[in-house]
C-alpha cells in the first residue's frame, strides 16, 4: 500500500500529484468566484473581480467584504479542518469510516457550546472567542471518554469498538443537547437549532480570526507528521518494530485531530461527513501516502464545503439552508455507498 | 491487519453467555407481576404531575366521574391517555427491537439506532410542514411510510455487500440513514419555521397524547402485536440462523418480510405519538432474553410488559426530575441506554 523507498516510479507519480493539487486549487478559486456571485444581490463575475481589485461601489464592497468573503473564508478553513481531522482519524483507527461526527466528537463539542449558551444566554460579541474554547474542551473530553471506553488491556484499541461506542455516545449526547436546547428562550433556541444543523456563521471576520490560529498551527503540524501517520496506519506492531513510540505519537495526532474538529464545530456547528468524504476522494486522487494525501485532503475538504455552502445559499433563495444539511444530504448517501462497497 | 470493519460468521451469534434454555416459569412470573406493576405504575402516573392528585381521586375519576370537578377532567382528558400511551409505546418499541434482534441476529438492533425512528420523524416533519391540517390517522400512516423507507434503506445497504448484515455494518448504515433523515427533518423544520414544539416532540414527549390518538393507534398496534405473536415461533428459528430455519422448512424470506412490516407498524405508531425514543428496543429485549431464555413466544410478551414498565416509570421520572418542567423522556432513556450499549459493544472481544 505505502511506498516508502524512492523508486523510479516515484517521479511520474509526483508530477501527477502536483497536477492534481494545482487542479484542486484552481477549482477552489473558481468556486470562490462563483460563491462570491451567489446571494440575494446579484453581482456579475466582472463586478466581483473589479471590487476585489479595489474598485466597485460602496454597496458592492460592503456585500463582498463584510458578508460573503468572511463566510467563504470560513467554509474553506472549516472544510480543510474537518477533512484533515477525518484523515488523521481514519489513518489512526485504520478504519475507512472513522470521522469526527461518527465518532461522537462533534456532538461533544456542540454539547459544550450549548451548555455555555444556556448559562451565559446572550449571543453577543464576547462569545466568538470563548465558543471555540468551549467546543475544544467538549471535543477533547468526549474523545477521551470514547478512547477510555474502547481501550481494553487485552486487545488495545479496537477500531470497530471505537466506532460503535462513538455512535452510542454521540446518540446520548444528542439527547442531552435536546434537553438543554429546549430550555432556552425562543431566540437562543432558534440560534442553537440552526447552528447545530451546521450553519456557517457569515458576516463576521472575528470568526475567521477565532478559527484561523488553530488551522494555521495544526495543519502544518499534521503535514509535518505525515511520515508518522504512514507508519501508524500500517498497524501498531509494525510501527513499534520500526522504533516509533506508538502510544505517544498516537495521542499527539489524536489530539491534533480532536482539536481541529472542535475548533471547526465552534464556528460551523455540526457539519458531519466532510471528514469522511474528503479523505476518501483525496485517497482516490493521490493515493495513501500522507505526505500528499493530507494537503490534497485539505483542498478537497475546502472545495466540498465552499460548494455545499454556495448550494445552501442558492437553492432556496431568499431562504437559506444550513450548510450542514446540504452536506448531510450529499454525504450520507456517499457514506452508504462506501459501506455497501467495502469488503469485510 | 490493515483492513477495516472486520467481522466473522461467529460474530453474528447472540450473546454467548445467554442461557440456552427457555424459562416459561420465569416468563409467567414476569407477565403476572409485570402486569400488576403496570397497573400500579399507571395509577401512579395518573396521580403524579404539575397538579398532584391523590390516588383516591384517581379512583373516583375513573369509576364515579364528576364532570364538574377540574381534577377529574385533568385525569380523564390528560393523565389517563398519557399513561396509556406510555404503556402502549413502550410495548411497541420493545417488541419492535426484540423482533429486529431476533430476525437479524444482531444484538445492537433497535428501531432508534437503525434509523426507523428517524424515518418516521422525517415523515412527520414533512407532514407538519406540507399538510399541517392532517388528521392523526394520516400522520400515523405517513410515519409508517417513513419508517418503511428507512428500513428498506438500512437493510438494503447492509445486505448489498458480500459479508452481509454484520452488526457493525447494520449499525453504521443505521447511523448514516439516521443522519440523513435527521438532516431532512431539521431542514424542513427550519425552512417552515416549525416551532420549538416539534423539537420537544423530537426529544420524545408523551405529554401531548390524547384519546383520539389512542383510539386510532390501538387497533394497529394490537394487530401488529398479534401478528408478532403468530410469528414468534418462526422468529425463534430465525434467531438460530437462517440456514437452520430454512433447513427446518421455514420460508425465511416471507417471515422476514412480515416481521419487518410488524416492526414498521410498531415503530411508526410509537414515533407518531411520542417522537423518536431510542434505546428502549435495545435494552428491553436483552434483559428479557437474560430472564426468560431464547424462546420468542415468551420473549415477545415479556418484552412488551417490561417495555411498558420502562416507559411508564421513565415518564413519571421525567415529570418529577425538574418539576414543574418536563424532561424529554427520550433523553432520560438515553442516560440508561448509552452505558448499556457501551457494555454490549465492549463485551465482545476483538471485532464485531
Amino acid at each position: 500500500m505505502n511506498r516508502f523507498q524512492a523508486s523510479p516510479a516515484v517521479k511520474p507519480r509526483r508530477s501527477r500529484d502536483i497536477t492534481i493539487i494545482s487542479l484542486l486549487a484552481i477549482l477552489i478559486i473558481v468556486m470562490f468566484v462563483i460563491s462570491m456571485n451567489t446571494g440575494l444581490m446579484r453581482l456579475s463575475p466582472l463586478d466581483v473581480l473589479h471590487t476585489l481589485l479595489g474598485g466597485g461601489t460602496e454597496q458592492q464592497k460592503l456585500i463582498l467584504f463584510d458578508f460573503r468573503l468572511p463566510r467563504i473564508v470560513i467554509s474553506i478553513l472549516v472544510g480543510a479542518g474537518f477533512a484533515v481531522s477525518g484523515c488523521i482519524l481514519q489513518g489512526l483507527s485504520r478504519n475507512a469510516l472513522a470521522e469526527p461526527s461518527t465518532l461522537g466528537i462533534n456532538a461533544g463539542a456542540g454539547f459544550a457550546v450549548i451548555i455555555f449558551i444556556s448559562f451565559v444566554p446572550d449571543t453577543t460579541a464576547a462569545h466568538i472567542y470563548v465558543l471555540p474554547l468551549m467546543a475544544l474542551v467538549g471535543a477533547v473530553l468526549t474523545a477521551a471518554l470514547i478512547y477510555g471506553l474502547s481501550y481494553r488491556r487485552e486487545d488495545g484499541l479496537s477500531p470497530t469498538r471505537m466506532i460503535l461506542i462513538g455512535i452510542a455516545v454521540g446518540a446520548g449526547i444528542y439527547a442531552f443537547q435536546l434537553i438543554l436546547s429546549l430550555r432556552l428562550d425562543p431566540q437562543n433556541f432558534q440560534f442553537v437549532s440552526i447552528w447545530l444543523a451546521g450553519k456557517i456563521w457569515g458576516g463576521d471576520w472575528r470568526f475567521v480570526l477565532a478559527l484561523l490560529p488553530w488551522i494555521v498551527i495544526l495543519l502544518p503540524y499534521t503535514f509535518y507528521k505525515s511520515r508518522v501517520l504512514n507508519l501508524l496506519s500500517l498497524g501498531d506492531q509494525t510501527s513499534a518494530g520500526l522504533g516509533l513510540p506508538v502510544e505517544k505519537e498516537r495521542i499527539l495526532l489524536l489530539a491534533a485531530a480532536v482539536i481541529l474538529s472542535g475548533a471547526c464545530v465552534a464556528v460551523s456547528g455540526g457539519i458531519g461527513f466532510v471528514g469522511l468524504i474528503a479523505p476518501h476522494l483525496a485517497r482516490r486522487l493521490v493515493g495513501p501516502k500522507h505526505q500528499v494525501l493530507l494537503p490534497a485532503c485539505a483542498l478537497v475538504g475546502a472545495l466540498l464545503l465552499i460548494t455545499a455552502d454556495t448550494i445552501a445559499r442558492w437553492i432556496l433563495q431568499p431562504a437559506e439552508l444550513p450548510t450542514g444539511i446540504v452536506v448531510a444530504i450529499i454525504g450520507a448517501p456517499y457514506f452508504l455507498y462506501l459501506l455497501a462497497r467495502s469488503k469485510a | 491487519m490493515a483492513a477495516s470493519t472486520h467481522s466473522t460468521a461467529e460474530s453474528t451469534k447472540m450473546d454467548g453467555a445467554m442461557p440456552l434454555k427457555s424459562r416459561p416459569a420465569a416468563a409467567a412470573f414476569i407477565l403476572f407481576f409485570g402486569l400488576a406493576a403496570m397497573l400500579f405504575g399507571l395509577a401512579l402516573s395518573v396521580s403524579v404531575g404539575a397538579a398532584d392528585i391523590k390516588l383516591a381521586t384517581v379512583w373516583e375519576a375513573v369509576f364515579r366521574f364528576n364532570p364538574d370537578l377540574q381534577q377529574h377532567q385533568i385525569i380523564r382528558e390528560l393523565r389517563i391517555p398519557r399513561a396509556l400511551a406510555g404503556a402502549l409505546v413502550g410495548a411497541c418499541l420493545a417488541v419492535a427491537g426484540a423482533i429486529m434482534q431476533g430476525m437479524t441476529r444482531n444484538p445492537l438492533a433497535d428501531s432508534g439506532l437503525l434509523g426507523l425512528n428517524a424515518g418516521a420523524s422525517a415523515a412527520l416533519a414533512l407532514t407538519f410542514a406540507l399538510a399541517p391540517a392532517s388528521s392523526f390517522l394520516y400522520i400515523m400512516l405517513y410515519c409508517f411510510i417513513g419508517a418503511a423507507a428507512a428500513s428498506i434503506l438500512v437493510f438494503g445497504i447492509g445486505s448489498l455487500s458480500h459479508s452481509g448484515l454484520t452488526p457493525l455494518r447494520l449499525t453504521l448504515a443505521g447511523a448514516a440513514v439516521s443522519a440523513l433523515l435527521l438532516a431532512v427533518s431539521q431542514g424542513v423544520a427550519i425552512l417552515f419555521h416549525l416551532s420549538q414544539d416539534i423539537a420537544f416532540w423530537m426529544a420524545g414527549g408523551i405529554g401531548g397524547a390524547n384519546w383520539t390518538q389512542l383510539r386510532i393507534m390501538t387497533p394497529w398496534i394490537t394487530g401488529a402485536l398479534i401478528l408478532a405473536m403468530l410469528l414468534s415461533r418462526s422468529i425463534t428459528l430465525l434467531s438460530l440462523g437462517r440456514d437452520v430455519a430454512a433447513g427446518l422448512g421455514q420460508r425465511t424470506r416471507l417471515v422476514q418480510f412480515i416481521g419487518m412490516i410488524v416492526v414498521v407498524i410498531l415503530a411508526g405508531a410509537a414515533v407518531s405519538t411520542v417522537g423518536p425514543i431510542a434505546f428502549v428496543g435495545l435494552i428491553i429485549p436483552h434483559i428479557t432474553r437474560y430472564l426468560v431464555g431464547v424462546d420468542y413466544r415468551w420473549i415477545l410478551p415479556c418484552s412488551a410488559v417490561l417495555g411498558s414498565l420502562l416507559i411508564i416509570f421513565a415518564d413519571i421520572a421525567a415529570r418529577l426530575i425538574n418539576a414543574p418542567y418536563e424532561t424529554p423522556i427520550g433523553a432520560l432513556i438515553a442516560v440508561i441506554g448509552v452505558p448499556f450499549f457501551v457494555y454490549l459493544a465492549s463485551k465482545r472481544k476483538g471485532e464485531l
